[in-house]
């Protein structure tokens, strides 16, 4: 009875469900308290056990409710009583009499050995799909039953003529069950595996090189991923060097003297939010990452409080209220449209950034740039990079471009590259993660 | 082990349905599910859902219908062990040794030398470190319940993440150390629950060790029978108008949706007005109580005749 328990995790965890070998053995701890028998019960019993979330939750009974719908056909094959058709080979008759018979039950028992046999479980591309159900129906004796079709078709009796045609009718339903049956294991262990697959490529993939279609996909990712930090580093306690005496500790260590306090402990713990301010480059040159980089702002605000975030090419502007109030299909060509693809002056953005927005940064702050550099010849003003530099707790460059590029051309990394604590390229999603991860490391550790 | 009244009335699905509804708890058969195999393998029931859907109703009532003393411990950001687990009586200590001091001399007046008074000092064991001086907080209170006991650890989202990697020994083994005294381990294991109104995400080790309840806002029927266990005296017809009228609240765009604690205060503040039927000035007056946000009023505000009207016409 286990094997059915072990496949169904299998289809769960194709659904995105995560089921560690510790649930599988709880799972199975509780099938050994409820049974098969009651499926409501078994359903809410495995969920409980199972589901951790409620995303998880609505997964599950997807994949509960399409999973043990086939096996019912099994359980009513072996409690009426016919457990040996299951355990011989069908064979070419067998398959002409169930089809002949009408007997459902049989033939969905016979199908599903007959898949297991093929493999059907382990189908992983949409494209399997005809290759998989071939393979099923000819371990059930398709190409038999064909053969006798023809040979029926071949002779001159009537009735032959007319069992023929009976067997061509039989044969086109086992077609169409065979492929409904294959298109439901792939459903089951194949669907959202593909998508799994497909997210991991993307997440490796160049962000100036991903496509317009994949945008959806890519906002989900970036989102998660911008969940995963801020779940991590939202909210952090900080040691500051002197805090509120704390009475309790105090007594205790001094019980010796008599509860005559010679040593004194200070509540020195400090709940500290990261204050984060995010300049985006969305001029000409990055244009084809830019997107990606709005995109990661954007995803940026939603999980961090009080996030200050700025786009530019050759101006720059406040975006916060945009990445706020806008969903994100409308904000990112919004701000495209105010302020992208325009050439590039560093030197004036940061002198715009330093007239309008100073304020809001001070010892606490960390400036994260998003951008290539490259400032088509303008005064780079460094004088001001020193100043926001020596303003902020950390300026971290984060570059499109490999660093062997940097310098060449109109580009000033390598100029403003001594203010940055980190510079670094950072040109797919998981470079990406992995970076801003250790930056609010060591911006919590410090 | 638990006792045989208590595995009596967790026996199955539908003893505990029928049974919670005796102390007028109204459980789906997902709840009642959860806290049957909660039972048979030993695991706590962390229960998510949005405020007042009954989470914290469920620990009561379960506590109340298997006759188990309820220990609730509410989570804030900074809690620690020392609020958690156990405390030493400081005040206490501080004050026996005072006490004791002038004692002392008549117990080592005879004694020879430092090393004699020593000695006799020793055979007095760990005077001030022993259980009358440890006060127990909550967690261990729970885990001291020879015969169990419902243990309830309120809003855990709201704790810090260090509290929670804590928490992972007692749920999981149900038994703390404590180094000046020893193990501690429950004879009975507590029936624990956890809750959250998804403040923040919890940890996957812990969502690991816990059985996942997730309570969603109640259909028309349950909510129905919800509301007539809780306000009895309510008239059969105002009950089926208020509850098709909060349904179809809920299918607006709010920020915050009325859940069950709302629809219960709202048929209980009907009551109090001895109204009759639902109307739109009784329901205009009233909304407060089921919306919480100004703007969510004001959103609803031009369409209350009509969904009033709609809600009685449903309920017929």
């Amino acid at each position: 009875m286990q094997q059915p328990l072990q496949n169904f995790i299998r289809a769960l965890r194709a659904a995105d469900v995560r089921v560690s070998p510790a649930e599988s053995i709880d799972a199975a701890e509780t099938v050994a308290v409820t049974g098969y028998a009651d499926r409501m019960l078994l359903k809410h019993a495995l969920c409980a056990v199972l589901a951790k979330s409620p995303e998880e939750v609505a997964a599950f009974e997807d994949c509960f409710e399409m999973f043990f719908a086939r096996e019912e056909f099994r359980d009513r094959e072996t409690d009426s009583g016919e457990p040996t058709r299951n355990d011989s080979d069908p064979t070419d008759l067998d398959l002409a009499d169930m089809l002949l018979s009408g007997d459902g039950a049989a033939l969905a028992a016979a199908m599903e050995q007959a898949a297991e046999q093929a493999g059907a479980n382990t189908i992983r591309f949409f494209s399997q799909r005809g290759y998989f159900t071939r393979r099923t129906l000819d371990q059930m004796g398709l190409r038999d039953l064909e053969r006798m079709i023809a040979e029926l078709r071949r002779s001159e009796d009537a009735d032959d003529a007319a069992l023929a045609e009976r067997l061509e009718q039989g044969r086109s339903l086992l077609l169409e069950q065979g492929r409904q049956y294959v298109e439901r294991q792939f459903e089951l262990y194949a669907r959202s595996a593909g998508e799994q697959l497909r997210e991991e490529f993307l997440a490796e993939t160049r962000l100036s090189s991903i496509e317009q279609r994949d945008f959806d996909r890519m906002h989900r990712l970036v989102r998660r991923m911008a969940k995963r930090l801020a779940a991590r580093y939202s909210r952090k306690r900080r040691h500051s060097r002197r805090g509120v005496l704390d009475v309790r500790r105090t007594l205790r260590r001094n019980m010796a003297h008599d509860a005559i306090p010679f040593e004194t402990v200070w509540k020195t713990e400090t709940i500290d939010r990261p204050q984060i301010v995010a300049i985006c480059d969305v001029s000409r040159s990055v244009a084809a990452a830019a997107r990606f980089l709005l995109l990661f702002l954007y995803s940026l605000n939603e999980v961090i409080q009080d996030l200050n975030a700025y786009a530019f090419s050759d101006r720059l502007i406040d975006v916060s209220d945009i990445l706020e109030t806008h969903e994100v299909e409308e904000a990112i060509p919004r701000i495209l449209q105010d302020i992208g693809f325009r050439p590039t002056d560093y030197g004036q953005a940061l002198d715009d950034f330093v007239e309008n927005h100073l304020d809001t940064v001070d010892r606490r702050t960390t400036i994260i740039i998003l951008g290539d550099g490259r400032s088509n010849d303008t005064d780079p003003r460094i004088d001001l990079m020193r100043m926001l530099s020596d303003r902020s707790k950390a300026v971290i460059w984060l570059n499109p471009e490999p660093e062997t590029f940097w310098g060449q051309g109109d580009s000033e990394m390598l100029r403003y590259r001594p203010f940055c604590q980190v510079a670094k390229t950072c040109n797919t999603v998981m470079q990406l993660e992995h970076i801003i991860d250790d930056i609010l490391k060591s911006y919590f550790r410090s | 082990m638990p006792s045989e009244a208590v595995e009596a009335k967790l026996a199955s699905v539908e003893t505990i349905i029928d049974g919670l509804s005796s102390v007028n708890y109204i459980a789906s058969h997902q709840i009642a599910t959860a806290l049957f195999v909660a039972q048979h393998l030993n695991k706590p029931i962390l229960v998510e859902g949005s405020a007042g859907v009954g989470k914290t109703e469920l620990a009561l009532s379960t506590a109340n219908y298997l006759g188990l003393p309820l220990i609730r411990m509410q989570c804030y950001e900074g809690l620690d062990e020392s609020k958690a687990l156990y405390e030493w009586k400081y005040g206490k200590q501080l004050l026996y040794t005072q006490i004791l001091k002038d004692k002392l001399g008549d117990v080592l007046g005879d004694a020879d030398g430092l090393d004699g008074a020593m000695d006799r000092l020793h055979g007095f064991g760990d005077m001030f470190f022993s259980e009358q001086f440890l006060e127990p907080r909550p967690l261990l209170k729970a885990l001291r319940e020879d015969a169990g006991a419902v243990l309830l650890i309120d809003e855990i989202d709201k704790s810090d993440e260090e509290f929670e990697a804590f928490l992972l020994e007692i749920l999981s083994a149900f038994q703390i150390t404590i180094p000046e005294i020893g193990t501690v381990k429950a004879q009975t294991p507590p029936i624990v629950f956890l809750t959250s109104n998804n403040m923040r995400e919890m940890g996957d080790a812990l969502k690991r060790r816990c059985l996942h309840l997730y309570i969603p806002l109640p259909e028309a029927k349950l909510e129905e029978q919800i509301v007539a266990a809780r306000v009895p005296n309510l008239e059969a017809r105002l009950k089926r108008q208020l509850v098709a009228f909060v349904q179809s609240l809920r299918e607006q765009d709010l920020k915050k949706l009325p859940s069950i604690s709302e629809t219960i205060d709202w048929a209980r503040v009907l009551l109090l007005l001895h109204t009759g039927d639902l109307n739109v000035d009784t329901v205009r007056n009233t909304l407060n109580v089921l919306l919480k946000f100004e703007q969510d009023i004001q959103a609803v505000g031009p369409q209350v005749s009509e969904l009033t009207r709609k809600a009685v016409q449903a309920a017929r």
